[in-house]
């Protein structure tokens, strides 16, 4: 972005200007992102820098709210280390244990939600689909309505999901399967519209040719148009993914004792007091976040590569 | 031939169908339905008239305006009594209560004593509690003897029903609903126009570097939009405290007093400053891929007809990034007007929105109260979201 060479000197100095006042939005995007990371070493139970880390003296740095983030919950935290305490750990630390719900429900609802999208997409982007629009406009819902209306309904709902055709089948409510489903539900609008926006530059007649050629539409599907609509695919369901390991409303209204995920472990620990621990677990989100990032900036780099071929 | 390609054209409509069929089920299933429900509740309260059903039987017997007689009394007398052995006082009083505030306790206390109730029963029960001669009270049965009711709407409007039976707004003092909607709707607002200003320059800068410069920029910005957003929460927490970063800052630098440091949090500014963070880039993004699609030498051509750069900026360029200003602004908006999670956090008082006034009466077991407030923020959301479809498109919905 340069000047041209006539420039005057007022717009040489509206343009210092602007520059710095994108540098300043930039530091007010990125800088509370990046806060917590050093503040999380933190040798003293602060929320500021201290003098010692300010003068990068060691002393001031220290690991002991990952250790407790780590040792949180355990029944023997002092206890020597060894295959007990190992599986004390495993078992009974609250943070562990909220990692494990996190990971099993992302997983089942990413699963789910990939499958539903990844068919709805395909559907919706043939040109015979009828009421593409409302259709369209009804499946990414979830992605707009306010958390707390889902969340209310969900309520309602789960706490005896057969009512409405006049059965008892139990509740939902404090389940897994109730949270997965909710979750699959928030997840699927992303998939949708990644998969959608892959399938838009696709070239039908790779697919025609395939089938020209005498393969079956499954076979068609699964050599020809998955492997290069699969990086829509696979960032549709890390964005699946990363909206279930970040959602709590949901949790807080339908889940039990036995759901609790990060963000759920998280929200309790901000409602409170709130510990340097939470920074340390803010932190781990915050580099597996940017590994999911940089997952889905590769993978769109590559779809646009392969388009760039044929185009 | 034509019948050949008719018969085709409805294979291939069937097909796709069937591929959508599945995750529309689902949505119907797990969303649709579930939020029918909250409208069904919104109208929908039996507390009162399946614990009452001799007073429904008066109720039904004797027109609206009857002055409640002797009938009337010993009804009210036997179904006390009902909810006494059956000990559902609680919940008939509750769904009066809301209608008619601190009238829980009376059917409460009155169940309670309903064994000592003699004829006759008009005497007895005033004698008990005066609030019973109360014609609001009876008004509000009344109208409760029948599940399906506007009540909870009239409530949400911060109306009540007079003592006539009329419908009037309640003293300013306990006015709270239409106030948090409209204050809800101004900061939301408030935060659209904040993040606006800050999305415009940003964007722009992003859309007229070199490529692989963009690249990185973009990353810059993705990179909040997929931090988990307790994390943005907490690092904001942190940052904003009393003793937190910002404010140690602004005292090291001398612009604040060590004892009179800012209070940025636990109140609404601390809502407006994490808002804007956590939805700029819903706005950075619709804008940018807009100005990156606007031709240069339009600029150019007004500059070559003497416009200077401010003049080319504002009557050429503004008016073309205007799709953008647009999908993003609405984005923004529908997103704000529904926060839940970091006014919960970090609002404090008075930081509060109108989602969590449906959480605070859905934890109060105040159930059709909260469908009520939900319902009217759903179409709210949903005639903006149609608008977003109509001028957008929600197919044109990118993510990074």
């Amino acid at each position: 972005m340069k000047l041209p060479a006539h420039a005057d000197l007022t717009e040489r100095t509206w343009r210092w200007i602007y520059l710095a006042l994108c540098v300043g939005i930039f530091a007010f995007l990125v800088a509370p992102v990046l806060i917590v990371i050093p503040l999380s070493f933190n040798a003293e139970p602060y929320f500021s820098f201290t003098e010692k880390m300010l003068t990068l003296d060691p002393d001031g740095f220290s690991w002991r709210w990952y250790e407790l983030l780590a040792k949180f919950g355990m029944q023997q935290p002092e206890a020597a280390f060894g295959m007990g305490w190992l599986a004390d750990l495993w078992n009974n630390s609250t943070w562990f244990n909220a990692a494990k719900n996190s990971m099993w429900v992302g997983i089942w609802s990413t699963v789910l939600a990939t499958v539903l999208g990844t068919l709805a997409a395909l559907g919706l982007t043939r040109p015979e689909m009828p009421f593409k629009r409302t259709i369209t406009a009804i499946l990414l819902a979830p992605m707009i309505v306010p958390i707390v209306i889902i969340a209310t309904g969900l309520f309602f709902f789960y706490s005896n999901p057969c009512g409405i055709i006049g059965l008892d089948c139990g509740r939902l409510t404090s389940t897994f399967t109730g949270l997965v489903l909710a979750h699959t539900a928030l997840g699927v609008p992303f998939v949708v519209i990644t998969v959608k926006a892959t399938l838009t530059g696709f070239d039908q007649s790779l697919a025609r040719a395939a089938a020209s050629l005498g393969a079956s539409p499954t076979q068609t599907f699964v050599r020809v148009v998955m492997p290069l609509i699969l990086p829509g695919i696979v960032s549709g369901a890390l964005f699946a993914f990363a909206t279930s390991f970040d959602e709590v409303v949901t949790v807080l209204f339908v889940g039990g004792p036995q759901q609790v995920t990060v963000p759920r472990q998280m929200w309790g620990g901000l409602r409170e007091q709130v510990s340097p621990a939470i920074l340390a677990a803010a932190t781990i989100l915050t580099l597996v976040s940017a590994g999911l990032l940089a997952t889905v900036e590769l993978l769109r780099r590559r779809s646009e590569r392969l388009r760039g071929i044929r185009a | 031939m034509t019948l050949a390609l008719s018969t085709a054209r409805q294979k291939a409509r069937r097909r796709a169908m069937l591929l959508v069929a599945p995750l529309f089920l689902f949505i119907v299933v797990t969303f649709v339905v579930p939020i029918g429900q909250v409208l069904f509740l919104s109208v929908n309260n039996d507390g009162f008239s399946q614990t009452a059903p001799k007073l429904g039987a008066w109720f039904l017997a004797n027109t609206d305006g009857t002055v409640p007689d002797e009938a009337a009394y010993a009804a009210l007398a036997a179904d006390l009594d009902q909810m006494r052995r059956e000990k559902t006082a609680g919940a008939a009083g509750t769904r009066i209560n809301d209608v008619v505030p601190g009238s829980r306790s009376l059917f409460t206390s009155s169940a309670r004593a309903s064994r000592d109730f003699k004829p006759p029963y008009k005497e007895a029960l005033i004698a008990k509690d005066a609030r019973w001669a109360d014609p609001r009270v009876w008004h509000a049965m009344r109208a409760a003897a029948n599940p399906n009711s506007l009540d909870y709407y009239i409530i949400a409007a911060d109306r009540q029903r007079a003592e006539d039976g009329s419908i009037q707004q309640v003293p300013p003092e306990r006015r709270l609903y239409i106030g948090l909607f409209a204050s809800t709707f101004a900061q939301s607002a408030l935060i659209t126009f904040l993040c606006l200003m800050l999305a415009f320059p940003i964007a722009h800068l992003i859309a007229h570097v070199r490529q692989s410069t963009a690249n990185l920029l973009l990353i810059l910005v993705l990179l909040p939009f997929w931090t988990s957003l307790l994390v943005r929460t907490s690092s904001w927490i942190v940052l904003l405290q009393r003793q937190g970063v910002v404010n140690n800052v602004l005292v090291a630098l001398g612009l604040v007093d060590t004892d009179r440091r800012l209070e940025l949090i636990y109140n609404n500014v601390g809502t407006i400053i994490v808002m804007t963070h956590v939805l700029l880039p819903f706005m950075i993004l619709p804008i940018y891929s807009v100005m990156r699609m606007i031709n240069p030498a339009y600029v150019r051509a007004a500059r070559s007809l003497g416009a200077t750069s401010w003049t080319a900026f504002r009557r050429i360029y503004v008016p073309l990034t205007l799709p953008g200003v647009a999908a993003g602004s609405l984005l923004v908006f529908i997103l704000a007007v529904g926060y839940y999670i970091t006014p919960a956090l970090v609002g404090g008082a008075d930081g509060q929105l109108i989602s969590n006034m449906i959480q605070y009466h859905l934890s109060a077991s105040n159930w059709s109260l909260a469908a009520a407030l939900a319902f009217i923020l759903l179409v709210g959301v949903l005639v903006l979201y149609w608008i977003y479809d109509r001028l957008v498109g929600v197919e044109n919905l990118k993510l990074g």
